[in-house]
């Protein structure tokens, strides 16, 4: 079959998987239905995004996803145990911990504990009281109409998250949403959604971890919202430990407020098609935004970062790191983009993308964005792709050290700067473990 | 220890060493002298094992064993240590780290017992001494914004933990002030024995006052022009190169 016609059958396929969507529902469809309905009639119209979609240039998912998904196939759960859970557990961490399996969320695998000021909610169980959290802000952020990702997903929206975090209240520990495929007997698809809310002076850390378990295709499209009230910390991880079957394409959309900080983190080191929006808009005067990324990946993985900071007041401030090491026929895509408003004077923002590649046949595009309308402000951004340091694993070995050793000294420091930003500690550990695991072996 | 003879090496079809003879005892400083573009720091990198030049013809034997079969890591573990011109700056590696992971492959060759955390502190605190660095230098970032000083002060510190037998040492006084040189000099100096030997690859003859060499050779369009006493390097700081540069190019005119 033509390309073409196979796209025309997986839309076909994914509005039924939609009608059938609707039937289960069944008398609990919630407020939001009409919003679901309108996303998918828009996400139905366009398709998965081209490369002819200046967004996807690198990545086109009409393509990959469109070769590899099927979406007529059912997606029941299979019967997961704990000690299924192992291998991305987190050694040492304190945390909650909500288990999703193939988006659906897991009582008998999570691990919770009441916190006052902590109000987390499973999002079906939440449509069905129609709480007003929903209400107030589902799709205010992560619009449906501005990309065919979170069309996809507003669509579907059923399973996930709501966080509420209350006013000045601190959480004790890390919130880990974990998400598996289970991907054992069939194919999945799943389509987290999460609201996360941090009110006035709270702090909270979200780690979302994602893996599968099993050998055949999954498909995550998951769209996380966050508010970031006046004065409140999020600090967000998203930790991508996928196999090289797993398609991911999600948003991560930002709210921030006056003197406000939010912290991102993304650690990905597979996956057949990762891609991920990471959007912060400050709106208001005071912010502060980290966003720290790390691709380490090989074989055919094709890993795409795309992330904007959209400044609106003045006297805020936001840094961007991204590094990746690219191996065999990998293929990193890095695009981040500035926008520092009229309003937005004394703005500091720096961006820096830097790019390692392992062989000839490694690639990396790299594009930095800065648009700035406001004349007061300091900006900078800097990328660079290039191989290992060929004078540095000289002097290495020329001090006894095995070219091996020499090359893994190398990547490891040149990986690790971005983990030295990480606050929990067991988090760093667990990444350099990973990183170590890697390059050692 | 170390024997030469003949020794092509070129890089980019550039042929820059022309035939260098050498032969270097246990026990002996020879210096390496000569204008330049004469050959000094390729001589010191192909001894070295850099991939850049290709040796096209000739011997290097050290220990007698084939040098220039020899991996780069090999040579540094059977004991030719090369204190670089210019050493390089390793953003996120630490001095300590490196030097731990790189004497442990050094005494593994040499079928030593590696050292654990506490014996390679002990070993480190010591060697620091000899050339008055720091140990907060060694837990920064390798080089990494040292001044010219301390990078040189780093190769010697490194070379008293690898302890070879033959350190060959690129320009160490190049970028150095008459204090920083006095340092380094008495590090090479308090390291030196009967069992090892040392090369001093220099433009001036300043360093050799503090390392005062039994032989001196004048490097000249890739071979060994002349050789002699440390008499010859008061010569060549008199007169300059000129009468050299002369006297050879007549003869080969």
């Amino acid at each position: 079959m033509s390309n073409a016609g196979k796209l025309n059958e997986q839309l076909d396929q994914l509005q039924k998987k939609f009608n059938e969507f609707e039937t289960a529902l069944n008398g609990s469809k919630g407020s939001i239905h009409a919003t679901r309905k309108a996303a998918i009639s828009h996400f139905l119209n366009t398709g998965f995004p081209t490369s002819k979609n200046e967004e996807y240039k690198y990545t086109d998912l009409s393509k990959s996803v469109g070769k590899s998904i099927d979406f007529s196939r059912d997606s029941n759960t299979d019967a997961l145990r704990k000690g299924d859970l192992k291998n991305t557990q987190i050694k040492g961490l304190e945390a909650h911990e909500l288990v999703f399996i193939n988006g659906n969320f897991n009582a008998d695998l999570s691990n919770f504990t009441d916190e006052d000021g902590l109000i987390v909610s499973d999002f079906q169980e939440a449509l069905k009281y129609d709480d007003e959290l929903i209400k107030e802000h589902f799709n205010k952020y992560a619009q449906f109409e501005k990309d065919e990702l979170i069309a996809l997903n507003t669509g579907f929206s059923l399973n996930g998250s709501i966080i509420r975090v209350v006013k000045n209240y601190k959480v004790s520990k890390p919130i880990v949403l974990r998400y598996i495929n289970d991907v054992r007997s069939d194919q999945r698809q799943s389509f987290p959604r999460n609201l996360i809310i941090a009110e006035e002076s709270s702090e909270v850390a979200i780690i979302e971890v994602y893996s599968e378990i099993g050998n055949n295709v999954s498909f995550t499209n998951e769209v996380t919202e966050i508010v970031v009230s006046e004065n409140a910390q999020v600090d967000h991880y998203k930790l991508q430990l996928n196999d090289s079957q797993a398609f991911y394409v999600g948003t991560t959309q930002v709210r921030q407020a006056s003197s406000s900080r939010f912290s991102s983190y993304t650690f990905t080191s597979g996956g057949s098609v990762i891609r991920n929006n990471l959007n912060v808009d400050q709106t208001g005067e005071g912010c502060e935004t980290h966003m720290y990324g790390l691709y380490l990946i090989n074989g055919l993985s094709h890993v795409d970062n795309h992330t904007t900071v959209d400044h609106q007041k003045p006297n805020s401030y936001s840094n961007e790191l991204y590094k990746g090491i690219i191996d065999d026929k990998a293929r990193g895509v890095f695009n981040g983009k500035i926008y520092v408003r009229p309003e937005a004077q004394k703005t500091n923002a720096f961006q820096s993308n830097k790019n390692i590649l392992l062989t000839d046949t490694a690639i990396v595009n790299t594009k930095p964005q800065l648009e700035i309308w406001a004349d007061d402000v300091k900006c900078s951004h800097g990328c660079t792709t290039g191989q290992l340091d060929e004078e540095a694993l000289f002097y290495m070995q020329a001090r006894g050290l095995s070219k091996e050793s020499a090359r893994a000294l190398l990547l490891y420091a040149f990986a690790t700067e971005v983990l030295e930003n990480i606050k929990i500690e067991t988090v760093k550990n667990y990444l350099e473990g990973i990183i170590s695991d890697r390059l050692y072996n | 220890m170390l024997k030469i003879n003949n020794l092509h090496a070129s890089i980019e079809d550039k042929h820059i060493l022309t035939g260098i003879d050498l032969e270097v005892k246990a026990g002996e400083v020879h210096a390496i002298m000569g204008p330049n573009g004469s050959g000094k720091s390729t001589l010191a990198s192909v001894l070295a094992g850099k991939e850049d030049y290709e040796v096209i013809e000739g011997k290097a034997s050290f220990l007698d064993e084939d040098l220039l079969e020899m991996s780069p890591e090999d040579r540094a573990r059977a004991g030719v240590f090369l204190a670089f011109q210019y050493p390089v700056e390793i953003p996120g590696v630490s001095t300590i780290n490196f030097m731990k992971t790189a004497l442990n492959q050094v005494r593994e060759f040499r079928g030593q017992d590696t050292l654990d955390a506490v014996s390679f502190l002990t070993l480190m605190k010591e060697k620091m001494k000899l050339v008055d660095i720091d140990q907060s230098l060694l837990s920064r970032s390798l080089n990494e914004g040292f001044s010219g000083g301390e990078k040189k002060r780093n190769e010697i510190f490194q070379m008293a933990m690898l302890e070879p037998k033959l350190a060959i040492l690129d320009e160490t006084d190049s970028g150095l002030d008459i204090d920083a040189l006095k340092i380094v000099a008495n590090g090479v100096n308090k390291l030196k024995s009967k069992d090892n030997a040392t090369i001093v690859v220099t433009h001036y003859q300043r360093l050799l006052d503090y390392i005062v060499p039994d032989y001196v050779h004048v490097l000249y369009k890739g071979r060994i022009v002349k050789s002699g006493s440390k008499e010859l390097a008061l010569e060549l700081e008199a007169k300059g190169y000129d009468w050299i540069k002369e006297e050879i190019d007549a003869t080969t005119a």
